[in-house]
């Protein structure tokens, strides 16, 4: 039985909207001519391929439903009370291998010492072999490096199998199209000089394949990346983690878009006392240290909802709801920086002669801000969205560190590298916890920098090369 | 021995675009004797500053010298390493450029910014520097030097400025200054008094002068020799007296024709004229002076300038003080002044796009200052304008089909989509373009066309006074015939009215009946064109009737 979480909802609300932009885009020469730009430059294909992988995932991990409890014999179909997401199911060997405790990554064997229960009465204490990780070898220590190889080796056979399928389509697709030799079409995609985007993007999804199946290949015997205290799969946790990542980035904006484009637009058109008024409430809500802010209001939730249990009888919803709440107030906070640069837009582009021409022709000032002002202030949204994107995803973890941030039962690199702050102080250090997450968060925050630079370049009027 | 100061020869420059390199400066040669003026004419675009970016090697990284040399007193600039031109550049070659706004630090005192270009190129003390700072701006006509050097340069005027800048340029006494339109952004009586200036230290100091300009009046009152320049070649080299006497090839006889003039009244600008100029003031014939289409009585707009704790109202800007005229059907009234004067707020006035402090401004009888916004939203249609700057007064991000009837779904909101499109293509053909231009977009055409587009949309709503605010002023010479024939042809078929705000003096002697001269937000004076301009009685009128520079 289906579930959607407000989350859920909300991010397919974006996606809706991402893709109705896209059509929008698609259908406006003006508009295509600066995402073909960014798509033609080869960071700009290779940082979107890389977000387009991570955005699939968190939707993959998006999609609730109550499992159906197995009850082959009753007719009555029972659902569990438990909410999984599609993803949980295609990672459901990683969800359910749990060990006792930690594991170093790719490894057989348990991280700490136990007392192993031999037969005679003289026992031992040893590393003891994983329950999952490793179990199909009998001598770890010389097998796992050559098993280990093997298993890449197919990861990336079947990776590149894949590929060559995907590429055949594409190219039929082409070939089709433009009822070409198949040859010819390969040609064309590769050496071609006018279209460069889709040789880079064919070339990131095959890195990205090789990876995946890899981690999968290897997933399905060892703990990629090791295990946390009581023994869950961390590379599963980082990949859990992917979704809060996106919806704190994603969402967020979504919160703060409507002010900041309302409020901003309104106070540079208008001017007088509309700006007075705006211009006071954005300055006294900057003045409030943010983090604070954030922290009353994540306490006061937690208090409703220990007066209320009733409202919360579901785990997920609750965590969900806490992570709702957590977008909600990070974009209050946040939308004042892109309320005053549309500000100084608006208050730039009100005195342009073709506004004044709208005027003087006696359009409406709603007219005029929907027709006129709002098409030309977009690239500023734009810009803030990407730029902001990577900056709210480290906010998240900074806050899940410092415990305001979203519930400790979701699963966010926050989350992770708390609780990472005892592993580190441990002898032996347990470090793949952190290292986990701070990979999975680097790659995304970077690829998301990487997109947000070439975005701004192609974008903005004032970083325009010469021409 | 080669004596030239400078020397072109063969000089191609191109653009890489993309792969492509487009070849913007195609094999010119020309060279300046000392002491010599050297005026390098042409339009936009022709690739006149190109040329001195190239002498001064300040071209930007996509632009490429493909072949060529050029001498300064014999040495090749092309061929000298980067610190040598250096030393070239403000020794031996000044530049001063055409915005004298954008053109000086604005966080920088003017003494500073000129003792720190003579330390450049000097070896001497704080204090010689700033004794020879002062001596450099009393050199060129600044009043109390002693002040100015410890003035920033906001609280300058645009001519004060451009003083500067050429003081700065004159600092290491150059042989060659290079001026890249230094006038054009000045008022006329400053551009009079800045080209005197420049002729005196030419004089002075014997230097020799590179002047880049598009105005063939600029161009005579300044320049030994003349080049017209033209899409990237010299076409036409004399000197001044035989080229200004009879200009050979057809282009320069074209710009000469295109020049509006109080000879040319009545008829269209670029055609060669017949007709003897007896009485040229008497094309009256659409006028009504009995109906007053447009009655302005004392209109005053003051700004307030605010300031102090909670923006309590100190002082005002009397940007229009009192100004009244009368305008009839079919009637050009030009409103003359310099930067600042107000005329442009006038404007805007009119049309209550500013708030009015007080006066009236009656359009056929109704007052437009106490209209409610309903009844002025409809009156709008009757009362329309156009823009100085073409491309800034299109939206860029609407088609050209939608800029024009926009005003047709503001006004007209029962008018179907099919009659819409319709009478939007008969603008756009009327006003000279193509009807398959309905569905581009405003950057695929050039500022000429812009303004043809613009005049559409103003035209779309059937408008009776059109305010044109400079609609030529950053135009070509031969654009600006094109749309100074528009406007008339139009006035022609539809009987309008023009309020024409302009400073180009010579643009008001060729279109308007009317004039009103405009100083410090007050009419100065006040008449027929013709009485203003033959007997002008205001000293200021007179003033600026002086400072134009004449064929």
């Amino acid at each position: 039985m289906p579930v959607i979480l407000v989350t859920d909802f909300l991010i397919f609300l974006l996606l809706i909207l991402a893709s109705s932009y896209v059509f929008y885009v698609c259908k406006r020469p003006l508009l295509r001519a600066p995402w073909a730009d960014v798509l033609k430059n080869r960071v700009g294909a290779i940082s979107f391929t890389v977000l387009m992988f991570y955005i699939f995932i968190a939707v993959l991990d998006s999609m609730h439903f109550h499992p159906r409890i197995s009850s082959s014999q009753e007719k009555k179909v029972v659902y569990s009370n438990e909410i999984t997401s599609v993803f949980d199911v295609i990672a459901s060997h990683l969800r359910t291998s749990t060990e006792k405790t930690y594991s170093a990554p790719l490894s057989a064997y348990q991280y700490s010492k136990e007392a192993a229960e031999v037969s005679n009465e003289n026992s031992h204490r040893d590393y003891p072999r994983l329950k999952y990780g490793g179990r199909h070898l009998t001598n770890p220590n010389k097998e796992i490096v050559s098993d280990v190889f093997s298993k890449i080796l197919k990861g990336i056979l079947i990776a590149a199998v894949f590929w060559i399928v995907l590429l055949m389509l594409i190219t039929f697709f082409y070939a089709h199209k433009k009822s070409s030799s198949f040859y010819a079409q390969i040609q064309q995609i590769f050496f071609s000089k006018q279209n460069r985007s889709l040789p880079t993007i064919l070339i990131t999804i095959l890195v990205l394949m090789i990876i995946t199946c890899v981690a999968v290949q290897l997933s399905f015997s060892y703990h990629v990346f090791g295990t946390d205290k009581v023994g869950q799969d961390v590379f599963y946790q980082a990949l859990k983690s992917i979704r809060t990542g996106i919806i704190i980035g994603t969402v967020t904006t979504l919160v703060m878009l409507p002010f900041a484009i309302t409020l901003g637009i309104m106070a540079g058109y208008f001017g007088g006392r509309v700006d007075d008024i705006i211009q006071y409430i954005y300055t006294t809500l900057n003045s409030v240290p943010g983090v604070l802010l954030i922290a009353a209001a994540i306490l006061m939730l937690h208090v409703y909802m220990g007066n209320n249990p009733e409202q919360f009888t579901n785990i997920t919803e609750r965590a969900d709801l806490r992570l709702l709440f957590l977008c909600m107030i990070l974009g209050i906070t946040s939308w004042t920086g892109l309320c005053r640069l549309l500000r100084g837009e608006s208050l730039k582009l009100r005195e342009t002669e073709y506004i004044v021409a709208a005027k003087a022709l006696g359009v409406r000032s709603f007219v005029i801000i929907f027709r006129h002002l709002l098409p030309n202030v977009m690239h500023i949204v734009l810009i803030t969205i990407v730029l902001d994107f990577s900056g709210l995803v480290l906010a998240e973890a900074v806050l899940s560190y410092v415990n305001i941030g979203v519930d400790p039962t979701t699963h966010s690199w926050g989350n992770m590298i708390n609780s990472a702050r005892l592993e580190m102080a441990r002898e032996p250090v347990v470090w793949w916890s952190l290292s986990a997450s701070l990979f999975f968060m680097f790659v995304l925050v970077l690829f998301a920098n990487l997109f947000s630079d070439v975005v701004r370049d192609v974008f903005d009027p004032r970083a325009k090369k010469h021409e | 021995m080669n004596k030239n100061v400078l020397d072109v020869r063969d000089l191609q420059v191109g653009f890489m675009n993309k792969e492509e390199l487009d070849i913007v400066i195609n094999n010119i040669s020309f060279s300046i004797q000392p002491g010599q003026t050297f005026a390098l004419l042409g339009e936009s675009g022709s690739g006149k500053s190109i040329t001195a970016l190239s002498i001064m090697r300040l071209l930007s990284d996509t632009a490429k010298v493909i072949s060529g040399e050029i001498l300064s007193s014999g040495t090749n600039l092309l061929h000298l390493t980067e610190k040598e031109m250096r030393e070239v550049r403000g020794k031996k070659i000044g530049m001063i450029f055409q915005e004298p706004m954008t053109s000086l630090n604005p966080v920088m005192t003017i003494g500073k910014q000129i003792t720190e270009s003579i330390l450049s190129k000097h070896k001497m003390n704080a204090e010689d520097a700033k004794e020879k700072s002062l001596d450099l701006l009393d050199a060129v006509g600044i009043r109390n030097p002693r002040r100015i050097i410890n003035e920033y340069p906001h609280q300058l005027s645009g001519g004060m400025k451009q003083r500067v800048m050429i003081s700065i340029a004159l600092s290491s006494n150059p042989q060659l200054l290079i001026a890249d339109e230094p006038t054009t952004s000045l008022d006329v009586t400053i551009q009079a008094q800045v080209l005197k200036l420049l002729q005196d230290l030419q004089n002075k100091l014997g230097m020799s002068i590179l002047f880049i300009t598009h105005d063939l009046s600029v161009a005579n009152s300044v320049a030994d020799s003349v080049a017209v320049m033209r899409d990237g070649k010299i076409i036409e080299k004399n000197s001044k007296n035989s080229f200004f006497a009879a200009p050979k090839h057809p282009y320069s006889k074209e710009l000469f024709l295109a020049l509006p003039d109080v000879s040319k009244r009545g008829e269209f600008l670029g055609k060669i004229s017949n007709r003897a100029s007896t009485n040229i003031f008497s094309t009256y014939k659409n006028i009504d002076t009995n109906s007053k289409l447009l009655e302005v009585n004392d209109l005053k707009v003051y700004f307030p300038i605010n300031s102090g704790f909670l923006n309590r109202r100190k002082n005002v800007v009397k940007a229009v003080d009192g100004v009244s005229f009368t305008l009839s059907k079919g009637e050009t009234l030009a409103v003359v002044g310099e930067s600042g004067c107000g005329k442009t707020t006038t404007g805007k006035g009119i049309l209550q796009l500013e708030t009015v402090t007080s006066g009236s401004v009656k359009y056929d009888g109704q007052e437009l200052t106490k209209s409610t916004d309903s009844k002025l939203r409809t009156l709008r249609s009757k009362l329309q304008i156009v823009f100085q700057d073409p491309f800034a007064s299109l939206n860029p991000r609407m088609t050209i089909g939608k800029i024009i009837e926009e005003g047709i779904t503001a006004q007209e909101p029962q008018v179907e989509s099919t009659e819409k499109k319709e009478r939007t293509i008969n603008l756009i053909e009327n006003v000279g373009l193509h009807a398959s231009h309905y569905l581009r977009y405003p950057h695929e055409f050039s500022g000429g066309q812009r303004q043809r587009i613009a005049i559409a949309r103003a035209l779309a709503v059937n408008p009776r006074l059109i305010i044109c605010d400079e609609p030529t002023s950053s135009l070509d010479v031969s654009v600006q015939a094109q749309i100074l024939n528009l406007l008339k042809e139009l006035q022609d078929k539809l009987g309008l009215s023009y309020l024409f705000i302009t400073h180009n003096l010579a643009v008001v002697s060729y279109i308007a009946h009317k004039i009103a001269v405009m100083y410090e937000g007050k009419i100065v004076e006040y008449g027929d064109a013709e009485t203003i301009l033959a007997r002008p009685q205001s000293a200021y009128t007179k003033k600026l009737l002086a400072a134009v520079p004449k064929l």
